[in-house]
């Protein structure tokens, strides 16, 4: 397809505009969350997920993906517009995340042809759910040093071990499966596999764990015996590390490829001076006090340099001399910025801050007290904020590891 | 509730002529401009290299975004950080900023006429010029100057006194800014008319060269005033300076960067390079993860300043205000983390530490720039 012409974007644009003012779901009687990892009820399930299908069904999810798999096959200034009139919009966000962001591109670049025709579509549809059996119970940060074994039976591999902080693992339908396949091999790297693997077969078997919120969301998963089939498997056996890499590349922001849509809902400065307003200090509105208002003013200037950030990576010239800072810091100071603001939002609230969700009182019914624990949730997720910080401290700026 | 004004632009301004700009400068200046070469002019009265200031001269950094009409370059005011982001990094001395400052002055508060006879010269930097615009008490409000002209016998008499004037030594001329009857001016004055009232300042920052110029009693005559918009002089100046020191200061805490990564990829402490220590290693991704938003955000102002965008003075305030705290902190880190030889005159981090004070300090702090961006941003509520 040619490039599109600014009238051509703009008539786009407006046909979002007009989708998302008809078709945006009523706000429903429970109380929505705000992110993929905090889904913990059927109703709230069933109700994104039903959102999903509808954007699929009419055209404004995986724009830029190949139109064989499902996709539109269009440039990705096309995803772009959607997602942030989405944002704009404050419509609810794509539960699919897993499948649209990090598992779909993933299938997309490391794939078969078979594995291509077999899954995206769904992705996109929402029919089939997806998760990520990356973590274990004695292995977070540290990735490589899975435990979960799959051993080579005729035509299957047969899974033994447990995978944990599974979002949604109660609702997927796949899980994208880092395993050992290989205990002596030459290092801990050489010895893992990436399956797709199946989670509505025997022997699978998911527990819900219960939040700091009082919420469910993740699930702890078992694998006592059961069986994939040779065709799940992404690249060799063997290889799974590199794929697992690729997957975080996605997950953490790092590379483009993503079927689009909002993963969680967006927060901005603006929405916690609009709460500064309506929240009293020494009698006065919170907006008028000196400290409140310089603080709102740090986390603009951070907001606005970080938005900056990633439009100058875009300019090669631009871009140096760490073209990779901005893309590989991105999941690292989302989160970091995401907390933060919401541990501020809190304090605003003076002594009402002490009021949780359910108490008729609470200010915003708790949102900010509920929304700055579930924040640890992206900060400790995809690797702890400290890992990105090795990360970045040993590729990005050359220093040694420790 | 919308209490927040929203900016979403983030359009940024990189043309061909942007980018070989940048490249010359920063190869030249890697090459004229080392520690060493900075170190050699520390201590001269002058200040600077004067040989490679007449070749930078003819390369045309003067005159870079003068319109070619009065002598200079034409290019936009997008340009500037092309040439002071490289200064800032190579610490180079010089009247670079000053002749800058001056004449984007001039091209507001002077009449065309004035304009006709002034700028060529200082776009070609035959002839220098700088701006005396603070005062005693240190403020950074600049609209409403103590120093007063009064009409005397054809022409003015001056009260007052000038400080932090900006290589007022090597200058043929100084632009001060003073109250007559009530409203801002704008007053041309030759070195000569300051002969026995300017007096050297002692500046944290050993690469610059400043003056107290005590202006009581002055006679100047009625020509000396300029005749275009003085309050949009005054605003321009501003604007300039926000940007070109938003940009030296970028370029400088890529150099303390440089310089502290250099030590703490080589030296060995407990058996390992003392980089691999997460207490060294964490505050160093934090730091160049600023350097990474001071600099977008300094990118952003020059389009805005340029285009002069709806959000300019947003988004030189934020810049200002943001590389301001980078700079100065990075600095900071770099003397800690050099260890005892950081402490050093020896050690070139108190080069890049000295310049990163006197930066963060001139034409308004971090705290000037986020209490005017409260205003703007969330309205002007309560006291003060």
């Amino acid at each position: 397809m040619t490039e599109p012409t600014p009238q051509e974007l703009s008539e786009f644009r407006e046909q979002v505009r007009a989708f998302l003012r008809e078709r945006a779901p009523k706000p429903p009687k429970f109380k929505l969350p705000d992110s993929f990892m905090e889904v913990g009820t059927d109703a709230q399930f069933e109700y994104l997920r039903d959102w999903q299908a509808e954007v699929y069904a009419a055209g404004y999810l995986g724009l830029s993906w190949p139109r064989e798999y499902g996709g539109r096959g269009l440039p990705q200034v096309f995803q772009s517009i959607v997602d942030s009139e989405m944002a704009q919009a404050s419509v609810p966000f794509m539960v699919n995340v897993i499948g649209l962001f990090w598992a779909g591109p993933t299938i997309l670049k490391l794939g078969s042809e078979a594995q291509k025709q077999r899954y995206v579509a769904k992705i996109l549809s929402a029919e089939e759910i997806w998760c990520q059996g990356f973590s274990e119970p004695e292995h977070g940060s540290d990735l490589a040093s899975a435990q979960t074994t799959a051993v080579r039976d005729g035509d299957d591999y047969v899974l033994h071990g447990t995978k944990t902080w599974t979002s949604r693992g109660a609702y997927a339908d796949h899980m994208i499966l880092l395993a050992r396949t290989d205990k002596n091999a030459a290092s801990k790297y050489h010895g893992l596999s990436f399956f797709l693997a199946p989670m509505r077969v025997p022997h699978v078997s998911t527990h819900k764990i219960q939040k700091m919120t009082g919420e469910h969301g993740f699930t702890e998963t078992r694998f006592d015996g059961a069986r994939v089939p040779r065709s799940c498997l992404v690249g060799n056996e063997g290889e799974g590390w590199s794929v697992a890499m690729t997957v975080l590349m996605f997950e953490r922001g790092a590379e483009g490829g993503a079927a689009g849509g909002l993963s969680m809902v967006p927060l901005r400065v603006e929405q916690v001076a609009a709460l500064a307003a309506e929240c009293k200090r020494d009698g006065r509105p919170s907006l008028e006090d000196p400290i409140v208002r310089d603080t709102l003013v740090r986390f603009a200037i951070e907001e606005r340099g970080l938005e900056l950030s990633l439009a100058r990576a875009r300019i090669p010239g631009l871009a140096g001399p760490r073209p990779f800072a901005a893309p590989l810091s991105l999941k690292l100071r989302i989160s970091e910025f995401r907390r933060r603001l919401c541990a501020f939002a809190v304090q605003l609230q003076g002594a009402n801050a002490n009021l949780y969700v359910g108490d008729p009182n609470a200010v915003a019914d708790g949102a900010w007290q509920r929304s700055y624990m579930n924040a640890f949730s992206a900060t400790i997720g995809g690797g702890t904020s400290q890992i990105q910080m090795n990360i970045l401290g040993e590729r990005v700026l050359g220093l040694g590891k420790g | 509730m919308q209490v927040m004004s929203r900016n979403t632009q983030t359009q940024l301004e990189w043309s061909e002529d942007h980018a070989l700009l940048w490249n010359t400068a920063s190869d030249l200046l890697a090459r004229r401009s080392d520690f060493a070469a900075v170190r050699r002019n520390l201590t001269t009265e002058l200040g600077f290299d004067a040989g490679l200031f007449r070749e930078l001269r003819e390369l045309g950094w003067l005159g870079l975004c003068v319109p070619s009409e009065l002598g200079g370059s034409g290019m936009p005011l997008s340009a500037l950080p092309c040439v002071f982001e490289p200064i800032g990094q190579r610490l180079l001395a010089g009247p670079y900023l000053t002749s800058t400052l001056a004449t984007q002055t001039l091209l507001q508060a002077a009449s065309p006429a004035q304009q006709r006879v002034f700028v060529p010269k200082l776009a070609t930097g035959e002839e220098l010029a700088t701006v005396a615009v603070f005062e005693p008490d240190g403020s950074y409000l600049l609209d409403d100057p103590s120093v007063e002209a009064k009409p005397a016998a054809e022409g003015f008499e001056l009260s007052g006194v000038k400080t932090s004037v900006l290589d007022a030594g090597a200058a043929d001329y100084v632009l001060v800014s003073a109250r007559l009857h009530g409203e801002l001016a704008w007053f041309y004055l030759p070195a000569s008319a300051l002969v026995g009232r300017m007096q050297r300042e002692v500046s944290i920052d050993e690469t610059r060269r400043s003056a107290r110029i005590d202006l009581s009693g002055l006679r100047v005559n009625a020509t000396a005033m300029l005749e275009g918009d003085a309050k949009r002089g005054l605003a321009q100046l501003q604007r300039v300076a926000w940007l070109v020191l938003s940009a030296e200061m970028a370029g400088g805490s890529e150099g303390v960067l440089q310089l502290t990564l250099d030590y703490l990829r080589t030296r060995t402490q407990f058996g390992k390079l003392i980089g691999s220590y997460q207490a060294l290693k964490h505050p160093m991704v934090e730091i160049m993860c600023a350097i990474e938003d001071g600099r977008s955000l300094m990118y952003r102002a020059a389009a805005a300043l340029s285009n002069e965008s709806s959000d300019a003075e947003l988004a030189l305030r934020m810049a200002k205000a943001q590389l301001s705290e980078t700079y100065t902190h990075a600095t900071d880190r770099s003397i800690q983390f050099h260890g005892a030889i950081g402490f050093t005159y020896e050690c070139h981090a108190q080069l890049f530490f000295r310049r990163a004070q006197w930066s963060a300090f001139t034409f308004g702090d971090a705290l000037h720039h986020r209490k005017r961006l409260a205003e703007l941003m969330l309205g002007s509520h309560g006291p003060g």
